[in-house]
């Protein structure tokens, strides 16, 4: 039994982290006001643009891989901050339906990638020769319990996606810049009267969200997937409502991924875990999904949700 | 009228920057465009291919069009479908009867199948205001999963795993008449089905107090429920009308161009139904022709393939180009305004009327 | 002369409306200077204007002598000037503090000091008695405190001018008091304020000077010391206004409403009406006084079946409708013109045919077996549109969204009064109209009444409330203070009894 549960912490642990930082990004792009539907499409490109990147220098520089991986990333989260301004001018200067210009950033992402790689590779998909290799936490890890749990098996991205949402909790909580955010996400006018350029604050959070939500398509990639294949799988959307299911709150979001990230990999296992090989695994599958929609439920009455997310702001409107 | 040329505006932005694509691959735009809409029109059969393709795109766009005119974004029609194709699939596959009632069977299968599964979403919304774009999202993704485990449970064919058996003809929409006269096309009476859909739609939506009750939901709860229309029960009709023609959808799809389901895959038609429904202004003759029109994009993308080194994505890339200018119609909105207005008011120097004279008082 | 502000020979054009026309008004320093005019001649524009929302086709804007151009409300701010919006700009999950300091944070080492912040507001809160709590949360405390945190605001950023924007539209008539007083202390420490309203009264309280606007037009400015009520309604009307509304006397039939001890929960699920009791009879206008949010809406919704009710009885000409559904209450007689038109009034995107039969669709001639008869609803809305004079560019056919307020309203109005309901319930009929549809919508609510017909007329103008109703129940705090003969009381009485004072100087 402990070694099974050894065994699925440090998974579990790394498929929550690109679910994680996505829906960080989603964050802050509702606590501005935009809704965002467009993570999955986001997730997307970072996993091409990453895919792209490293395998091209992986093949140049055969002998700086991890260098490499971590371009890549680099430059999966600027392609992310880039493709995300079409979502931000659309919703926030044309005043767009943001649910349509979210789908479109979906389709755009999902068309378009598959498109350019296979006219890169023929097949379609890109596959990486190294992804990141997991290590285990000098000296923390030969702590008892906690440390086979936690400090095995780990990835750099993880300390670093953990490390981003203490940041993202902090500058929300005591930062100018996130009151101002917070203010665009909940009454727009009286950020507007109060001097804040709500246009301006807008962009600024679908575009963290466009970097997020593609950091995290390019961690999918490597760490668990290692190849791009023109899909995240419905990841995004799981972000998103582990964003609800947060409550628009990082340390909420920390929960509400951790949980999906333990039940995606109970899912996943459950052929190999004594415990859990009764319980059919279509179970298991649906779990994340259907514990959302009785989440939504439970929200319904007290909803933190950002007021004005999903509305045009016009600052004409008195 | 307007909708018409911000529709064809977004057409032409969308095949530009299709072309702009192939361009910077190193592809020759026109040859690709020839050979695209040849390979979707070049001959009756194609035509025929064509027409088959767009028939679930129908079904899926009507779905969405018809619960956005209720207020409703239903981005769930890809597990409707899914649900209710699954649902036909499983009485064509256990029901042995004469074809016309079998046939009846599977519509209503179908229809009752993707109802089901948008009855929940309404309900939730109705009833606890959640808001349907999430639960149909998730809704989607239990459909996936359901399909995944039931089907190879089920229905399991032979050999392969990932899909089920093959439905006999006589359990498909397969129409010789149809096929013989299209030079040996795929096309079926899934047409047949998607026509009566978009009259029917058409009727509701403009005709019934049906639709008047939706529309007022749609336009403004508010008022709907000052009015004494039940807003609540609206919402979960919209839906279950919504849900119902996406599942003959996944008739059209599965038990009509296909002849059986497969797992591991959200069929890309419900995505592409919002598309429909945007480029088509929610009106089901505005539908008809836009899921025709997608439906020769990717009925010709195979032939433009085989001819050249584009990729068949490109038809996907047109078509999410598309729904993005479709989605920022105010930018031609307010540049047709511009061009009207100026128009007016040169028209106006002429004359030398100087004010407004009557209706629009500043409010 | 000193002036800080000068608005010199504004000119605003929006398409098809001039709504600024060579308008002039000058502040002077530690004074309160009261901008009168109807709704629409142009207050809100010029304002914006000065507080550099829009900006004027013509004319100039000098502050302390010198000519300045004010781009946007920042640069208003830089400029010392501040304005507290009629609708409030506040987050209502913030804290004080964070709404006044937003925009204008104060920092240490880069994160909010709050606790700064907080000193500061005390203080100042203090220095001008305001008495605000800067910790207590928005969503907690009343509309009068709210408006003291907008004040706060801009006091916060060192405002010297200060505009404030029908500020007494939202109080009791002691709040009004207590800002009155609060203006009289501000200008004592040197601050100047422009109020814009079109209540009277309170000009003659509290203001020196007075600028009055019409269409768009400065009328003149006046010392209000020296300028009767009278002559001030005069300039903003362009004509005598009589401010009574000509009516015979109520001839009080059998009782159409009657509501009995009647609980009805608000939105945050406390009683937002409590235990109340009214009978309304056939022939009769009552009218509901109280400021806004003391259980009004509770009532309404209670009687339309909008919001359910949580104990007590409604009856309908003696039956029980308390479980009734809204259409069935609709078919049983009561029409309402709901408060917020373009809320619940209109479906602004059906034309006006189609919003002409919103309650009546689904009956005969205008449907039948579930199909819409066109050319029915087509004559019975223009029946509607022609005997209430309703205006618009394409008659039946017109988006509701087209047409302006005023024609809005009486297309609501001839909507509920073809119903011919025995019960029609007015909520705030005449908010934001001119003085012309305000005589039109009072001459047809008494018409009503004069067919045998019972009307319930809410309002929060006083003045409406005492002219056009016959007997006046007053509400506050969810609770009925007392019911009076329209003909047999006066404004103080009213106030008082708004303020929870009962009807003889019980509290």
């Amino acid at each position: 039994m402990w070694t099974t549960i050894e065994q699925i912490f440090p998974y579990a642990i790394m498929f929550t982290i690109p679910l994680l930082i996505t829906a960080l990004g989603g964050l802050f792009s509702e606590r501005s006001g935009v809704v965002n539907i467009g993570l999955e499409g986001l997730m997307v490109m970072g996993s091409f643009i990453g895919a792209l990147t490293i395998s091209k220098l992986q093949t140049a520089w055969p002998t700086h891989t991890v260098v490499a991986i971590w371009i890549g990333l680099l430059t999966a989260l600027v392609a992310g901050v880039l493709f995300s301004l079409l979502h931000a001018f659309a919703s926030v200067h044309l005043s767009a339906n943001q649910v349509i210009s979210g789908t479109a950033i979906n389709m755009i992402a999902g068309a378009i990638t598959v498109f350019l790689s296979r006219n890169i590779t023929g097949s379609g998909n890109i596959r990486l020769t190294n992804g990141f290799q997991p290590f285990n936490v000098p000296w923390l890890s030969d702590i008892p319990i906690i440390g086979p749990l936690v400090f095995t098996k780990t990835y750099w991205t993880t300390w670093l996606i953990l490390l981003v949402v203490l940041l993202s909790a902090f500058v929300l909580k005591k930062t100018p810049f996130g009151l101002r955010l917070r203010a665009c996400g909940e009454y727009p006018q009286a950020a507007e009267a109060a001097g804040v350029n709500v246009r301006r604050m807008r962009y600024i959070g679908v575009m963290i969200s466009g970097a997020f939500a593609s950091l995290g398509g390019a961690i999918l990639l490597v760490t668990i997937a290692g190849e791009f294949t023109g899909t995240v799988a419905g990841l995004g959307f799981l972000s998103l409502a582990a964003l609800i299911f947060g409550q628009w709150r990082p340390l909420g979001i920390l929960a509400a991924t951790l949980f999906f990230g333990f039940a995606s990999t109970f899912a996943n296992v459950s052929q190999v875990i004594p415990a859990l090989q009764h319980i059919p695994p279509v179970i298991l599958q649906l779990f994340p999904y259907v514990v959302t929609l009785i989440a939504l439920v439970i929200f319904s009455k007290s909803s933190q949700a950002p007021k004005a997310a999903g509305e045009v702001f016009d600052s004409g409107k008195r | 009228m307007r909708n018409l040329i911000i529709s064809l505006c977004a057409v032409l932005f969308g095949l530009i920057g299709g072309a702009v694509l192939m361009a910077a691959t190193g592809h020759d735009p026109l040859q690709g465009y020839k050979y695209l809409f040849e390979g979707g029109l070049k001959n009756s059969s194609r035509f025929g291919d064509t027409l088959a393709t767009g028939t679930p795109l129908v079904f899926t766009g009507l779905s969405v069009a018809f619960a956005f005119r209720t207020g409703l974004f239903n981005i769930g029609a890809a597990g409707q479908m899914l649900f209710g194709g699954f649902c036909a699939t499983v009485i064509g596959l256990n029901v042995d009867t004469a074809r016309p009632l079998l046939l009846l069977m599977m519509i209503v299968a179908a229809m009752l199948g993707g109802a089901v599964w948008a009855f929940i979403p309404g309900l939730l919304k109705a009833r606890f205001n959640v808001h349907e774009v999430v639960s149909t999202i998730m809704m989607n993704w239990i459909a996936y999963w359901t399909i995944y485990y039931a089907v190879p449970a089920y229905l399991k064919a032979e050999s392969v795993e990932t899909e089920s058996r093959l439905l006999p003809d006589k359990a498909t929409l397969k129409s010789a008449f149809l096929s013989d006269l299209f030079g040996g096309s795929y096309l079926n009476m899934g047409l047949y089905i998607a026509v009566i859909a978009v009259i029917v739609i058409a009727f509701i939506i403009n005709k019934t107090t049906l639709g008047y009750e939706l529309k007022a939901v749609g336009y403004n709860r508010h008022s709907a429920e000052y009015a004494g229309i039940r807003v609540n029960r609206s919402i979960i009709t919209s839906m279950l009308i919504s849900g119902a023609l996406a599942g003959l959808g996944g008739l059209a799809q599965f038990a009509g161009n296909g002849a059986n389901i497969q797992i591991g895959v959200l069929p890309t038609q419900g995505y592409d139904g919002i598309a429909v429904a945007l480029l088509g202004a929610n009106s089901p003759i505005g539908v008809l022709i836009s899921a025709l029109f997608f439906g020769l994009l990717y009925s010709g993308r195979g032939f433009m393939n085989a001819m050249t080194e584009i990729p068949p994505e490109i038809a996907d890339s047109i078509i999410a180009i598309i729904i993005y200018f479709a989605a920022t119609s105010v930018l031609m909105d307010r540049l047709i305004t511009r061009i009207v207005s100026r128009r007016r008011a040169s028209a106006k120097a002429g004359t030398g009327t100087g004010g407004p004279v009557s209706g629009k008082e500043k409010a | 002369m000193d002036f800080v502000v000068e608005m010199l020979n504004i000119r605003k054009e929006f398409p098809g409306v001039v709504a600024n026309d060579d308008i002039t008004l000058q502040l002077r320093r530690g004074e309160i200077h009261a901008l009168l005019g109807e709704n629409g001649a142009g207050k809100s524009t010029l304002m914006s204007i000065l507080f550099g929302m829009y900006q004027p086709d013509k004319g100039s804007i000098k502050i302390n002598g010198e000519t300045v151009r004010i781009a946007n409300p920042n640069v208003a701010n830089n400029h010392g000037i501040g304005m507290v919006h009629q609708h409030f700009k506040l987050v209502s999950n913030f804290t004080v503090t964070e709404n006044i300091i937003l925009g204008n944070e104060l920092t240490r080492f880069g994160t909010l000091n709050i606790q700064g912040a907080a000193r500061k507001i005390e203080e100042l809160s203090k220095h001008y008695g305001l008495n605000v709590d800067p910790h207590a949360k928005i969503e907690d405390i009343s509309v009068g405190m709210q408006q003291r945190v907008e004040i706060l605001k801009m006091l916060y950023r060192d405002a010297e001018v200060l505009i404030l924007d029908e500020p007494s539209a939202v109080l009791t008539p002691k709040e009004i008091e207590e800002l009155i007083k609060i203006m009289l202390n501000l200008v004592k420490e040197g601050k100047s304020i422009i109020v814009i309203t079109h209540k009277l009264k309170e000009i003659k309280a509290a203001a020196d000077r007075c600028t009055v606007i019409r269409r768009g037009k400065t009328i003149g400015t006046v010392d209000v010391k020296t300028t009767s009520e009278a002559r001030m309604a005069e300039m903003m009307v362009g004509r005598d206004v009589t401010f009574t509304v000509a009516k015979a006397g109520s001839n009080p039939g059998e009782v159409i409403l009657k509501l009995d001890d009647l609980t009805v929960m608000n939105n945050k699920n406390v009683a937002g009406l409590k235990r109340f009791s009214l009978d309304v009879r056939a022939g009769e206008i009552v009218g509901i006084a109280g400021v806004e949010g003391n259980g009004q809406s509770e009532l309404v919704e209670a009687i339309t079946g909008l919001r359910k009710a949580e104990s007590g009885n409604i009856f309908l000409e003696g039956k029980d409708i308390t479980r009734d559904s809204i259409r069935s209450r609709i078919d049983k007689g009561i029409a309402h013109i709901p408060e917020d038109r373009q809320k619940r009034g209109l479906v602004l995107d059906y034309s006006l045919e189609d919003n002409m039969i919103l309650e009546v669709y689904n009956r005969e001639p205008f449907s039948k077996r579930g199909i819409l008869n066109r050319s029915a609803i087509r004559k019975y809305a223009s029946d509607i549109l022609s005997s209430f004079d309703v205006r618009s560019g394409r008659g039946p056919l017109s988006l509701s969204r087209s047409l302006s307020g005023g024609n809005q309203q009486k297309a609501i109005i001839g909507r509920e009064i073809e119903l011919n309901p025995s019960l029609l319930i007015a909520v705030q009929p005449t908010r934001g109209l001119d003085v012309g549809s305000i005589e039109y919508i009072h001459k047809r609510l008494i018409e009503h009444r004069d067919k045998g017909k019972a009307v319930l007329l809410i309002s929060l103008e006083l003045d409406e409330v005492l002219n056009v109703s016959d007997r006046i129940a007053v509400v506050n705090n969810g609770e009925l203070i007392g019911v009076v003969e329209a003909a047999e009381t006066n404004e103080q009485e009213i106030g008082l009894m708004m303020a929870g004072v009962g009807k003889g100087g019980e509290q």
